[in-house]
């Protein structure tokens, strides 16, 4: 299901570990956390395995976050247990856990320099000097900003804070890295470029990394597999395509990706049955000539067609469903955008493989989107 | 403002003229508005009187009269330079020894307020909610809306012979300490609290949450990451709320007039010679000694921004 073998590229793991464990990276059992009247997590099972880059998505407020700074030891669970590689850490402080985190803010020590600041956790850890500049210097040219060593965290620019966090964090070579939206503050063009960077890193230290985010095109570009998140509770687990082709209930298929549900008397008609249908818009095609008949294994819907939006690489259209619903079509701009808005208002025939329209659990979600 | 929309004319009558004295106020407020330096003048003209004048100008005069002497036979203030009197302050042992004191006196008040103040703000900044904070932030300030006087007095009565002090310590067959330095310090301690309590909680609460829990995370244990992130970051804070502590201890003479015993310290030296040795040009040349250490404190605090935070 993932690639959770160790990378045969990584460096070995730090020698002076008392020993491997058994187990997978983090295991968390029936972890749940309230704070007063408020339960931010539900009881919580998961198992993330070792090397593997694991995504924790969800819309803020859904609980992720804390299950990261329980992980990390920042909370400690109201019940339930954390395992680390076997060891069950639930009641350590976090100067007692063997992972690392990069803060939404990264957190850098503003009175230290760069290399201060990535040398910190080998100085509390009592690494000789020499060897302790050393690896923080390869930490650095790992996220390369070798160059900027003596300057202050405040002279830095948002995506080089971003590196000295993560050498920071990676430099203690921890058996999980914890990424709290670490790209949340990069404009968009930065982050697109650390996600390809962060996942070649991932892929070179071979750390287990857990990624929380609130964005799910970064969780589905960068991860092996990915947890949604919703209300306290994990909706669905799988690997990318597993989680976008086959979402397990309304609210992933809302919030992962844009989603076309289908339910009441417009399933019943198009479908054939009674229930919610998600089909991702960009599966359909859309037809002038409604006398086509339906090839096999299709489904066919008419519809009129109330707004088009031109989105430069790609052209959504809003079909009103003659059985009910409605339905978003997103086609790659294949050089007939100039005539695509005229089909506003004009009758049109959606159609897709029978495959590509299934069954989703209503989902305690679907009020939520 | 480039909408693209013509606005169409506005389908209500013009209002109505405002009364005169709007206008007259308008106008004037117009006036001003297109002198932006008559505007800045009259707006600092009070405080910068106050400052220039009753302030500069009385420390200049005290400057002066630091120079002057009496007259032993008549008490008239002789206007002529000299440095007798500070070569009385320099040469005489008293005064060393009581500048001195007064120094220990003003760094030991500070160092007791920074170690009894710090816990206090920490808690106070990262441990309670935002409602307890503003009711702990009104009660660290409601001593100072009480007398000076009345603090300095309910210290004298707790640390008499069969005060409160006594009383507490009975049990472990200690004494109060009565009347003397050490009173002076507590009484002073006490007094000051406040003014070191609120910079470091302000300092504190600038502080991220995060990098605390950064530093414990990178495996720092709770009093190394005290040391090595809050402290150095804090720091500031602290030499703020010690300026304060410091220069008021300084130039106090009150306190150790009421619990101090037979003690005196600078102020004390000042008060005498204005009033019963009639000695106002002394008494200007022993009150610029504060005056001068205060100064080179703060050169000395300049460089680590300790003056940013007041």
């Amino acid at each position: 299901m993932s690639p959770n073998q160790a990378p045969s590229v990584a460096p070995a793991p730090a020698g002076d570990r008392e020993d491997a464990g058994t187990g997978p990276a983090v295991r968390l059992r029936a972890l749940r956390k309230s704070f007063g009247a408020v339960t931010a997590v539900d009881g919580i099972d998961l198992d993330i395995a070792r090397g593997e880059f694991f995504s924790m998505l969800g819309p803020s407020g859904s609980g992720k976050t804390t299950v990261l700074r329980m992980i990390a030891g920042f909370e400690l669970p109201t019940s339930g247990t954390v395992e680390l590689a076997g060891r069950d850490v639930s009641r350590l402080a976090p100067f007692q856990r063997d992972v690392n985190t990069v803060f939404q803010d990264y957190a850098l020590f503003p009175h230290m320099n760069v290399i201060g600041n990535v040398e910190y956790g080998l100085r509390v850890k009592r690494v000789p000097r020499a060897r302790r500049r050393e690896r923080a210097l390869e930490a650095l040219r790992t996220v390369r900003l070798q160059e900027l060593a003596q300057r202050k965290p405040g002279q830095l620019s948002g995506g080089q804070r971003q590196r000295v966090a993560l050498a920071r964090a990676l430099v203690n070579r921890p058996r999980v890295l914890l990424l709290d939206e670490p790209l949340g503050a990069l404009d968009l063009k930065l982050r697109q470029a650390m996600q390809i960077e962060l996942k070649q890193i991932q892929r070179e230290v071979g750390i287990t990394f857990v990624f929380v985010t609130h964005d799910q095109d970064e969780a589905l570009t960068m991860s092996d597999r990915i947890a949604v998140f919703n209300d306290g509770l994990i909706e669905q687990v799988g690997t990318p395509a597993e989680v976008y082709e086959r979402p397990a209930s309304a609210f992933v298929a809302g919030f992962v990706g844009t989603s076309n549900l289908l339910s009441g008397r417009g399933a019943e008609q198009v479908i054939g049955s009674r229930g919610v249908y998600s089909i991702r818009p960009e599966k359909i095609r859309v037809d002038t000539d409604l006398a086509v008949p339906a090839r096999d294994g299709e489904t066919g819907a008419t519809g009129t067609v109330t707004g088009v939006v031109y989105a430069g690489a790609t052209v959504r259209y809003e079909v009103a469903l003659d059985a009910g619903g409605q339905l978003s079509v997103v086609r790659q701009n294949e050089g007939t955008a100039a005539g695509a808005p005229a089909l506003e208002g004009s009758r049109v025939r959606l159609v897709w493989r029978q495959e590509h329209s299934f069954r989703v659990s209503e989902g305690s979600g679907e009020t939520h989107r | 403002m480039t909408t693209t929309t013509p606005t169409p004319p506005a389908p209500t009558p013009p209002a109505p003229a405002p009364p005169r004295r709007g206008r007259a106020l308008d106008s004037a407020s117009s006036f001003l508005r297109r002198r932006p330096r008559l505007r800045l003048g009259l707006l600092l003209s009070a405080p910068m009187l106050w400052l220039g004048l009753a302030y500069l100008g009385a420390l200049a005069a005290l400057f002066a009269t630091a120079f002057w002497h009496t007259d032993s036979f008549t008490g008239q203030v002789v206007r002529e330079w000299t440095l007798e009197n500070f070569r009385t302050l320099f040469t005489d042992e008293v005064y060393r020894t009581i500048t001195l004191r007064t120094i220990g006196i003003a760094a030991l008040v500070t160092l007791i307020d920074a170690v009894l103040a710090f816990p206090m703000a920490f808690v106070m900044a990262k441990f309670c909610s935002p409602r307890a904070q503003r009711i702990l932030v009104i009660a660290v300030m409601t001593p100072l809306w009480a007398s000076y006087l009345v603090k300095a007095y309910s210290w004298r009565v707790m640390l008499s012979g069969n005060g409160v002090i006594d009383w507490l310590l009975a049990p472990f067959g200690l004494d109060s300490p009565g009347y003397g330095l050490l009173a002076t310090v507590l009484t002073l301690s006490y007094l000051w609290l406040p003014y070191m309590i609120l910079p470091i909680y302000a300092g504190l609460e600038r502080l991220p949450a995060s990098l605390l829990d950064a530093a414990g995370d990178l495996g720092a244990r709770p009093w190394r990451a005290f040391r090595s992130v809050v402290l150095p970051l804090t720091f500031p804070a602290i030499v703020a709320g010690s300026i304060f502590t410091f220069s008021l201890s300084l130039g106090d003479y009150i306190s150790v007039r009421i619990v101090g015993g037979a003690n005196q310290m600078l102020g004390n030296v000042v008060y005498d010679n204005i009033g019963a040795a009639n000695n106002l040009p002394f008494a200007a040349t022993v009150a610029t000694v504060p005056v001068v250490i205060m100064l080179g404190y703060l050169a000395a605090v300049r460089r680590t921004g300790a003056l940013d935070n007041l």
